[in-house]
Formats: C-alpha cells, sequence, structure tokens
C-alpha cells in the first residue's frame, strides 16, 4: 500500500495529541479529546475541523461551462455569480463517480471540491471527458488547504477575524476574503447539519491560520473536531458519505438526491440510465431507520422485513445529538415506508428497528 | 494510565480480579482509551459456562464493535447491568464502576497463565511502539 498522505496540519494534530486514523489514503486525526465530547461542542458551540484532504480541482477554457454541465447531474447554470451547487457526478450507467461542490469563479472557470479518496480517480475522469473540448483540468489540491468551520456560532468567531462581509453570505454562496491576513475562498457550506463556513486557501499559511484560529475563537468555546465527530455529525443530518450511501453501484436517485438530478438540462453523464431509472421507478431506497432494540447498526449489516432480507445498513452509528443508534439502510423500494417495523441482524440477532423520516436531525431555525 | 498491581492481566487487555474461588473480569484503562467513548455494551446471562479464550460480551465505541473474551474459564455468576443504561462507566472507571462479569472459576490455576501489572505494562508499552 502507498504511503498514507498527509495534511499540512499534520504536525498540529500530533502535536495537539490526536488520534490519527487513515481514511481515504490519508492519515487524519480522527480525534482531539472524545467523539461524542467533539460532536457536542460542533452542535452546541462552534468546531473547526482540518479537511485539507478534500481535493480541489480547477476546470478553465471556453468549453468550462460544457464540461461541467456533461459531468455532474445537477444544472451547471445554477453555479453561477457566487452561488455554490452540490452535485453527484455520474457514470454513464448511473452509477457514482463522485459527489461534489461547484464553485463558478467567473466566464470560464469552475472549482470543483471532490473527495479525498476520489481525486486521482476524478482527474483521470474529468481528463477523459474533456477531451476535444477547449478547457484545461488542473488538481490544485497539493497547494490548498480547506478548514471547516461549523457550528452555531461559527459567523460570530469568524466575522471579526474576516475581511468580508460574511452575516449577508448565503447558504451555498461564496466569497473571497482575507481570514488573519490570508486570503481566502469562504464559503456557506458544510457537512455537519449546522451553521458554518468552509474555507480554502494555500497550504502554507495552514498552520498559522489552524493556530490562529483556534486561539482566536477560545474564548468563545471554539475546539478542534477530527473525522469521528464529521462523520457523526453529517449521518445525524443524513448527508451521503461516498463509499457508504454513494458508489458506482448506487445511483442518486437510489441515494434520494433527486433533487440534485436534473434530468431536463439536457444531455449529461448518466442521464438516459437516470431517466429510464425514473419513468420505471427506482428498486432501492435510502431509509432512515432508528434502533428499537439495543444494539449498533453498522455498515453491511442486512436489514430484514416480515422476515425476508430487504437491503443492508450503509452507515450506523450512536447519534450524540439523539442519544439513540440510527443508520441509513438501501432497501428494496416499495416495501417500507416511516413508521414501520424492520429488524437489523446484528451478529446473527434480529433486533428492531422503526423506519424514519430525514434527516434525524435538523437544528433549531433562528 | 494505570495498571492495579492486585489484579491479572490478559493479552487481549482483560483483567482479572480474584477474590476466593471467584474472579471479577473488565477491560484495561488501556482498552478504554483505544477503544474512545463507549456508548454499547453486550454482556453474557448468569449462568453461562465459558471457557478461557471464549468471547463473552462486546465493547462498542463510536467508530468500532469489539469482542471480550473470558481470559479464564467458569459460571457467569453476575453481570454489571448497569452498564447497559451507562456503558460510559466503562471510560470513566475501567477497574471500579467499569466492572462486567463475575465468575465462579473451573480452575482457580488459570490465572498463573496470565500477566502482573509489571509484565502487562510492558506490553501495553510495546504496542504503542514506545
Amino acid at each position: 500500500m502507498a504511503e498514507l498522505k498527509k495534511t499540512p496540519l499534520y504536525e498540529e494534530h500530533i502535536a495537539a495529541g490526536a488520534r490519527m486514523v487513515e481514511f481515504g489514503g490519508w492519515l487524519m486525526p480522527l480525534q482531539y479529546t472524545g467523539i461524542i465530547e467533539e460532536h457536542r461542542q460542533v452542535r452546541n458551540c462552534t468546531g473547526l475541523f482540518d479537511v485539507s484532504h478534500m481535493g480541489e480541482i480547477v476546470i478553465k477554457g471556453p468549453d468550462a461551462f460544457k464540461l461541467v454541465q456533461k459531468l455532474i447531474t445537477n444544472d451547471a447554470a445554477r453555479a453561477r455569480g457566487d452561488r455554490v451547487i452540490y452535485s453527484p457526478m455520474c457514470y454513464p450507467d448511473g452509477g457514482v463517480v463522485d459527489d461534489l461542490l461547484v464553485y463558478p469563479q467567473g466566464e470560464g472557470e469552475y472549482l470543483l471540491v471532490v473527495n479525498a479518496g476520489n481525486i486521482e480517480k476524478d482527474v483521470a475522469w474529468l481528463r477523459d471527458n474533456a477531451a476535444g473540448l477547449a478547457v484545461e483540468v488542473r488538481d490544485i489540491s497539493p497547494a490548498t488547504a480547506q478548514l471547516a468551520l461549523q457550528g452555531p456560532r461559527a459567523l460570530e468567531i469568524l466575522q471579526p477575524l474576516a475581511e468580508a462581509g460574511l452575516s449577508s453570505l448565503g447558504y451555498y454562496h461564496w466569497t473571497r476574503g482575507r481570514v488573519l491576513g490570508v486570503d481566502c475562498l469562504i464559503s456557506r457550506t458544510g457537512y455537519t447539519g449546522e451553521d458554518g463556513f468552509e474555507i480554502y486557501f494555500a497550504s502554507a499559511e495552514a498552520p498559522a491560520l489552524w493556530r490562529h484560529l483556534l486561539a482566536a475563537g477560545k474564548e468563545m468555546g471554539l475546539v478542534a473536531a477530527g473525522l469521528g465527530a464529521r462523520d457523526t455529525l453529517r449521518l445525524e443530518a443524513a448527508l451521503p458519505l461516498y463509499g457508504h450511501e454513494l458508489g458506482p453501484d448506487i445511483s442518486p436517485l437510489e441515494a434520494g438526491l433527486d433533487r440534485f438530478v436534473c434530468l431536463d438540462k439536457g444531455e449529461f453523464n448518466g442521464r438516459v440510465a437516470l431517466a429510464a431509472q425514473k419513468e420505471a421507478g427506482v428498486k432501492r431506497r435510502l431509509v432512515g431507520l432508528a434502533m428499537v432494540d439495543r444494539g449498533i447498526p453498522r455498515p453491511g449489516y442486512p436489514v430484514l422485513a416480515g422476515g425476508r432480507e430487504i437491503g443492508y445498513i450503509t452507515s450506523g452509528s450512536y447519534a450524540p445529538t439523539l442519544g439513540k443508534n440510527i443508520a441509513l439502510a438501501l432497501v428494496a423500494a416499495g416495501t417500507i415506508g416511516a413508521g414501520a417495523e424492520v429488524e437489523v441482524s446484528i451478529r446473527e440477532r434480529l433486533q428492531r428497528a422503526v423506519v424514519v423520516n430525514l434527516p434525524f436531525y435538523r437544528r433549531p431555525r433562528k | 494510565m494505570e495498571f492495579p498491581a492486585n489484579l491479572y492481566y490478559s493479552k487481549d487487555h482483560e483483567w482479572v480480579e480474584v477474590e476466593g474461588n471467584r474472579a471479577r473480569i473488565g477491560i484495561t484503562d488501556y482498552a478504554q482509551e483505544s477503544l474512545g467513548d463507549i456508548v454499547f455494551v453486550e454482556l453474557p446471562q448468569v449462568g453461562d459456562e465459558l471457557a478461557a479464550g471464549d468471547s463473552f460480551g462486546v465493547v462498542e465505541s463510536v467508530k468500532s464493535a469489539s469482542d471480550v473474551y473470558a481470559p479464564i474459564g467458569g459460571k457467569v455468576i453476575a453481570v454489571n447491568e448497569a452498564l447497559l443504561d451507562s456503558p460510559q462507566d466503562i471510560n470513566a472507571d475501567p477497574y471500579g464502576k467499569g466492572w462486567m462479569i463475575e465468575l465462579e472459576m473451573s480452575d482457580p490455576a488459570e490465572v498463573e497463565d496470565l500477566m502482573d501489572a509489571g509484565a502487562y505494562q510492558q506490553l501495553v508499552k510495546e504496542e504503542k511502539g514506545e
């Protein structure tokens, strides 16, 4: 196996006593003090995540729009001005290459933010698709650091440190501005179900910016948070994770991402297959489960209804905010609806669970 | 990290406290720290017969599930049911409130195959790569 990659903040994590784990080919902080404590801190206050492992790819040239529109299932025309969009990126058969964020960067240029474990695959896929188009595909991941500041106090913490108007920055919008003197692209996005920002800047600035942000936010309760909390937070918010809820063998329609699939936008990779799925009805559907009996549903565990296996768990965990064991499961469509009782096979024993509406957690609106 | 001198230790990171022919069993301080926040515990039934090396339960952290093995054999005479509702006791007090089961030992000589605190501490050092 190739050597694990490290973010520019690796030394900071080690110095902070973080427990490091492998994730998507990267050595990342799982936790600093504890997953549950960090999870609660993000929900109740704010946490700072190093997400520099994420990939950043620039698409530039006269055919940039054409390429992006061909690649993604969402409508690239929606990514305009300061508007960021989320989208799956599909193979012709409707399976998912990756899911990503699209940042329009003015005429003929886009920034795509992709999953860490998929960077090389995505770059190759983008270049294949760019053949014959007047467009350049450039991987700027190594030169780019990314931090996610997530939680109800994120705005209050970041605004005084940023030379940009953040309170007027809407959800899924981006701007440019300095944060503690460092040039950044700042977007009001995240992967936790909370308000917050994702900040992109030059890798070389990462250690100083990380330290200064944590120090500046300390009084307001800001803490470093690891991938463990990031995973439990995104699960409560029912946000899909590539390799679990999305993959080459799972379509975005099966994953319940219908609103990010624009079948009427014109031709794109996967349109024919996805239109056929939509027409015939998907065979499988992602549902939320809350355990009734004791036990934690883990990825791969079988899900049964009326004694018959109907699918499997894609992600499952103890949910710190809810105090319950929850899971996302991919099950045969039409077999069960909200309120239905199912069973999860946990270590060969059938444990009862109930189908619940998604997301499991929605942040209180101000 | 604590390694109480009055206990016996297994290579699977369980501890055993012997009193007469009764043995109380739990997981070590090092084990709980490695697992992280413990959120679920599965325990055997009173009356179950265990042989040394049998899995007698499961301890789950937020991220993973781990089997727990009986360091010695015997009949289960008590289980710590309080853990079912407060599994975090294992994190907070692994050698006290975090105990898991009590056995009536089938062969008290089996404890001689376990480690003392010094030997176990050495094992932990090696596992941590120190």
